[in-house]
């Protein structure tokens, strides 16, 4: 079965990413693999998704229909890396994140996930900035 | 009169720039006590060769501030992520944390900061009026009373704190040991020098404690960094009800009660009366079947009880010069660095600057109060810095600090050396206060006994020869071998240690930081 990757921060940017993978899923008769990592090296990870944030991800995915599987990886890796492990670990064939509008200057400083995932990750990359037009 | 001195201390006190001090050490130490592992012994000694530069009042001020606001940012973590800061906070997270988890989470970081506030308050109220009376009392102490206090000291923090009597004794020794490395001050010989020159002054305390907490814990947690992260929960809720408000005084009275005295004796701080306080609150209370599920009164006691204890612990370090916490130990050497000498004189001979401190122990305490609440978010946002970055900044902190005070590179060396063995200290459970105070206390209580021994031309019949010793002496005797002896009879004893371990997770292991 082919596989879609998503990749999952819980944000507007990230529930955009979510849509359009679980729509492409749906598309292309696919397996929707949900990855939402951290580098676990602070205490505290907002956007490492536990409790109610999780448990609200399985029932929409559940409610979609389509095969899927959340993976949360935690291996003090950054999420470039993470998310090229699972891709090439299922062969995905399409991986689906949220991009967001940086500034230079931002980008220079703190560097761009996005960036790293479109340079390193080897399958075809689908960049989301906002829901898909409902169909 | 005590009032009028008082009243004077708080004239020094409020004045701008000493009040701006004791904001940043407010500010500084709930921040140190919102982050498990980072506790304010810590960052006093990291800051001790940056306020050498400082008036001694600013300086001990904010050190002051650092202190309390470690109390109050302990409880933070304790309530929302149930992993204590402190070791003191390790009951507030029983109670707590299940209060967050049940969405009361307002309401027990309000218990806890109002109960810090009211006992901290009177507590500081209770240090001022006691001091005079102790001062009083301990001019009259010989050269071998203040060795017996100095002994029952060692041994009740050494067998408090910490896993097992044995290893709190063994840290001890181990700080006893590195305060009598360099000239003995009587007959000028070198002592345990190794011929390096430079030890000949002795290893500075600043060098030895920001090893054995700075480099010790970064070590530590590089060595094992936690994969994964913690469910920081939503501090939503109501603010306290009536009923709360009802339900919480009479345990954070109650919690003062055991958190001030067993402070001032030398104990250990403040893990034993938090402990007490909690063990109370669950037997009085008219709500059981809340205990474990989220009771006000277990938030409420024994954050009362920390506070109060904070203070307590201030007594005999500014009337004796016996600092039985390892914070207090490090403002110990803060003083000595300042070439003042506490101990009974300090009152008489360094008035305004003590009367000075505890009137900013009044304001730090109120500044705590109003900072706390509204700024919980900025805390729990404080443990998203990624620990490497974290302890990156400690180390270079640490290593610039202790090369600071003597611009000498062998400093840099003894720091990873006792580094290193801060970080087996810490891997195997070895309680680093007693080391701290050992260290502090040590040449203290030496020059002590050698002044009796001379006085009584070597008899040792002489340390026995008040009253005061002599109780005092068997006192610390007794700390040592009841426990040994109810271990016998009762089997093995039930620690807020294990009772942590039975009932929640935690980072703080047995860390003192108090």
């Amino acid at each position: 079965m082919a596989v879609v990757v998503v990749g999952l921060v819980p944000n507007a940017r990230g529930q955009a990413a979510l849509e359009h993978g679980l729509r492409e899923s749906r598309q292309r008769g696919a397996r929707l693999v949900v990855v939402n990592s951290s580098r676990g090296d602070a205490l505290v990870d907002e956007d490492f998704l536990q409790g109610d944030g999780l448990r609200r991800l399985h029932e929409e995915l559940a409610a979609s229909g389509v095969p899927f599987q959340v993976r949360q990886p935690v291996h003090g890796r950054d999420v470039a890396e993470e998310l090229a492990a699972v891709v090439a670990e299922t062969s995905a064939e399409l991986l689906v994140i949220g991009v967001r509008r940086r500034t230079p200057v931002g980008k220079l400083l703190m560097g761009s996930a996005a960036q790293r995932i479109l340079l390193e990750v080897d399958c075809p990359i689908l960049a989301v900035k906002s829901p898909p037009p409902a169909s | 009169m005590a009032l009028d001195d008082l009243l004077a201390g708080f004239g020094d006190a409020l004045t701008p720039g000493n009040l701006l001090f004791a904001l940043l050490g407010v500010l500084l130490g709930t921040a140190v006590g919102v982050l498990p592992g980072i506790g304010p012994a810590m960052t006093v000694a990291l800051l001790l060769p940056a306020t050498y530069v400082l008036e001694p009042t600013s300086a001990l001020i904010m050190f002051a501030g650092i202190y309390y606001g470690g109390m109050y940012g302990g409880s933070t973590t304790s309530i929302l992520l149930n992993t204590p800061g402190e070791s003191s906070s390790i009951m507030t997270a029983l109670e707590g944390n299940k209060m967050a988890k049940a969405g009361r989470g307002s309401a027990a970081l309000a218990t806890a900061a109002i109960g810090s506030f009211v006992a901290g308050t009177i507590a500081t109220l209770l240090l001022a009026l006691v001091a005079p009376t102790v001062v009083d009392l301990a001019i009259g102490v010989t050269a071998a009373d203040y060795f017996a206090l100095a002994v029952i000291a060692f041994v009740a923090v050494a067998t408090v704190l910490g896993s097992s009597p044995l290893r709190g004794l063994a840290s001890l020794c181990l700080g006893l040991y590195l305060g009598l490395v360099g000239t003995d001050v009587l007959t000028g010989q070198e002592r345990f020098t190794l011929g390096i020159p430079q030890l000949s002054d002795g290893i500075d305390v600043v060098v030895v404690a920001v090893a054995l907490f700075a480099v010790g814990e970064s070590l530590y947690v590089a060595s094992r960094l936690r994969r994964g992260s913690v469910q920081v929960i939503d501090h939503k809720g109501n603010w306290m009800t009536r009923e709360d408000f009802r339900r919480s005084w009479k345990p954070w009275l109650r919690g003062t009660a055991y958190g001030f005295p067993l402070g001032a004796l030398p104990a250990g701080g403040a893990e034993i009366p938090t402990f007490l306080s909690y063990a109370t609150e669950r037997k009085l209370t008219k709500h059981p079947d809340e205990f474990g599920k989220g009771a006000i009164e277990g938030v409420a006691g024994p954050e009362a009880a920390n506070n109060a204890a904070a203070a307590g612990v201030l007594v005999p370090l500014l009337t004796l010069g016996i600092p039985t916490s390892a914070t207090a130990a490090i403002i110990l050497a803060a003083f000595q660095g300042y070439g003042i000498q506490p101990g009974p004189t300090l009152l008489t001979t360094e008035g305004p600057l003590v009367w000075a401190l505890i009137a900013s122990l009044f304001i730090g305490n109120a500044m705590l109060l109003v900072l706390n609440l509204p700024l919980v978010g900025v805390w729990v946002r404080l443990l998203r810095i990624p620990r490497p970055y974290l302890y990156a900044g400690i180390l270079a902190f640490a290593s610039l600090g202790s090369f600071a005070v003597n611009a000498d590179p062998l400093d840099l060396v003894l720091l990873m050396v006792l580094g290193l063995l801060g970080f087996v200290m810490r891997r195997y459970g070895w309680p680093v206060a007693p080391a701290v105070i050992g260290l502090i206390l040590g040449p203290i209580a030496e020059t002590n006994l050698r002044r009796a021994l001379a006085i009584s031309d070597g008899d040792l019949g002489v340390l026995v020869d008040t009253w005061f010793s002599r109780i005092v002496l068997l006192l610390a005797l007794l700390v040592v071998v009841v426990p040994i002896v109810l271990r016998l009879v009762r089997g093995p004893r039930t620690t807020p240690a294990e009772l942590q371990h039975a009932d929640a997770k935690t980072d703080a292991g047995d860390r003192s930081t108090l």
